[in-house]
């Protein structure tokens, strides 16, 4: 068994620098093993178990959901359910601007998000605010469609689904970099 | 004055706690009024002899215990968070109830009975785990800090510790190594990341990489020896030492194994900081090696001759190395003593025994840790980065001593 555990961890390790992330330190040993025996403790979860939670999404457009929606009913619903927050056109507020093209702004979608299914993604898991997790998938179809159409990141009428939505290219993606630093006495 | 048997002390005792934290000589007046043999003693007492301790029977025994009526350290919220009031504390555990709080939506109410962590994705058994579950794996108890990586502001002279950096807070964790599920759960090889998820109303999420699992990470039921609080994640958390804290999920409910990063809204366009050149820096992880002078400072009055300036230092890359203090605004540095035990990735408390001549003068700190990362000044880092603050800020903080004893932050 510890055998197949230093393999699994070697492997990981070897993954984790291959793919271009981080070069990740060597387990301490002081706390990074409590025991090696397997305890078989609470039950297996079953699909059901695990759909009624399982709703993340990732840029490649791994859980995008059935359905689709377009600006034109995004902007009826964000007058309904996101204006009162977030201003009529999404820059007056009070909470957080989300519309802009400016890079010298401060942070909304359009200039700071690197990717656009993160944008379906949050809204379906948090908003609206007060009432979390009420939005239908073609609600929250329809208001990512209408941000980024705001934001001039897609063209007026694209219909977002899950094909379309991860082959949106955001603008800011080209300013992101991965934290390099390691420790050592240089600031940056 | 005496509670003889059977001379209904309940009727005292009920009195005296709901009462006494109105304080000192009220209670006191309204125990005399309401206890056995009442009228007698109060043609006994004389108002001296109510303040003096000696001269009535204290409270008993209770089941929870209280701050004296005469300390009221709080913390200091706001709409989203909440802060620690670091110059008002001594060593470096945070008494649970003012650990900093950071939330996305608020704080759940979530019975334990009916709350289910699911851990599923590139494993080759998904599981369903209950805080019951949790208990009966082997348990590792261990003392480090939790940061938010927002933890920088400025722009007063009248701004305490907790207004400068009250969003971190030191605890004993007790709870289980996340490898010890991991080995349950077979966690396939090509599994890079995993999505932490909690069960508030912002359904928190972050990507984590597996190798911190492997490394040190921990589900935590417990905080300073008793159930982890709500405002803390109740019934456990995801705990990720040394790591920016909103990555350690508070009312964990979901693992999921990935083989890449979610880039989650809270990873993307909320907890990332601009660097130079327009960029902007992502998945910074550890939190930079910082310290605090704790006292002297704002809102303190001082005198002169001795004073022990005191701290707290932390890195989240390893321990403590070495802290220096400078009583001339930076242009000499002495070191430290530290107060040990120095523990890795631990506020650690620092003192410094200085004579001041009463005359003005600027006292700073700054701790170097074992990676050999020192404490930048305000401006090396804003020379360093291309802006004046953002996450993972942390410079080197500095107290103007007044001729008149006042103690300001020097915006330097």
């Amino acid at each position: 068994m510890m055998k197949t555990i230093f393999k699994i961890t070697t492997s990981v390790l070897l993954l984790s620098w291959a793919s271009g992330f981080r070069s990740f330190p060597k387990p301490s040993p002081a706390w990074g093993i409590a025991s090696d025996t397997i305890f078989n403790l609470g039950r297996p979860a079953t699909p059901a178990d695990i759909n009624r939670w399982d709703i993340d999404v990732r840029p490649d457009g791994k859980g995008l959901p059935k359905g689709s929606g377009m600006a034109r009913k995004g902007k009826t619903i964000f007058a309904q359910k996101c204006a009162a927050c977030h201003g009529v056109t999404g820059v007056e507020g009070p909470n957080d601007k989300l519309v802009s093209t400016d890079s010298s702004q401060v942070k909304a979608i359009g200039n700071y998000w690197p990717y656009a299914t993160t944008v379906f993604d949050y809204i379906r898991r948090a908003m609206p605010f007060n009432q979390p997790g009420t939005l239908t998938d073609e609600e929250v179809y329809s208001l990512t469609a209408f941000l980024l159409e705001a934001n001039q990141v897609i063209k007026p009428g694209t219909e977002l689904n899950a094909q379309t939505l991860p082959a949106v290219r955001m603008p800011a993606l080209k300013k992101y970099i991965l934290d390099d630093r390691t420790g050592g006495p240089i600031i940056r | 004055m005496k509670v003889l048997p059977g001379e209904k002390p309940t009727l005292l005792h009920t009195k005296v706690s709901r009462r006494k934290l109105l304080g000192g000589a009220a209670a006191a007046a309204i125990v005399l009024v309401e206890a056995p043999f009442a009228s007698a003693v109060q043609m006994a007492v004389t108002q001296a002899e109510l303040t003096d301790p000696t001269k009535i029977p204290g409270v008993p025994p209770g089941q929870v215990g209280t701050r004296s009526a005469f300390e009221k350290p709080v913390k200091k919220p706001s709409d989203i968070s909440s802060r620690t009031p670091l110059q008002d504390l001594f060593g470096t555990i945070t008494p649970s109830d003012l650990h900093f709080e950071r939330n996305h939506n608020g704080v759940p109410a979530i019975d334990p009975a009916k709350h289910e962590l699911v851990i599923h994705g590139m494993v080759e058994k998904p599981i369903v785990l209950t805080l019951a579950d949790l208990k009966r794996f082997p348990s590792v108890t261990r003392i480090c800090f939790l940061e938010c990586s927002g933890n920088f502001r400025s722009g007063s002279e009248k701004l305490s510790p907790q207004d400068i950096c009250g969003l971190t807070s030191q605890s004993e964790w007790t709870g289980v190594m996340l490898s010890t599920i991991f080995r349950q759960v077979g966690v396939d090889p090509k599994a890079t990341w995993f999505l932490a998820e909690g069960s508030d109303a912002a359904v928190m999420t972050r990507s984590i990489p597996v190798q911190k699992g492997w490394d040190d990470a921990m589900i935590v039921y417990a905080q300073n020896g008793e159930a982890i609080r709500p405002e803390q994640g109740y019934p456990f958390r995801l705990f990720l030492p040394g790591y920016e804290g909103n990555m350690s999920i508070k009312w964990l409910r979901r693992i999921e194994f990935s083989d890449a990063p979610y880039l989650t809204r809270e990873e993307t366009s909320k907890y990332t900081e601009p660097v130079k050149d327009g960029k902007i820096r992502y998945f910074s992880f550890d939190i930079d090696a910082r310290s605090i002078i704790t006292f002297p400072a704002y809102p303190a009055q001082v005198q002169k001759g001795w004073i022990e300036i005191r701290g707290i230092a932390w890195s989240g890359r390893g321990k403590v190395q070495r802290v220096e203090i400078s009583t001339d605004a930076g242009k000499s540095w002495h070191s430290a003593s530290l107060n040990g035990p120095v523990l890795d990735k631990a506020h650690t408390g620092f003192r410094y025994l200085w004579q001041w001549n009463g005359r003005e003068t600027e006292i700073q700190s700054r701790v170097t840790d074992e990676t050999g990362y020192r404490q930048p000044t305000y401006q090396e880092l804003v020379t360093a980065r291309g802006s004046k603050g953002g996450y993972h800020f942390n410079p080197i903080t500095g107290w103007i001593l007044k001729p008149d004893g006042r103690v300001l932050l020097s915006n330097g």
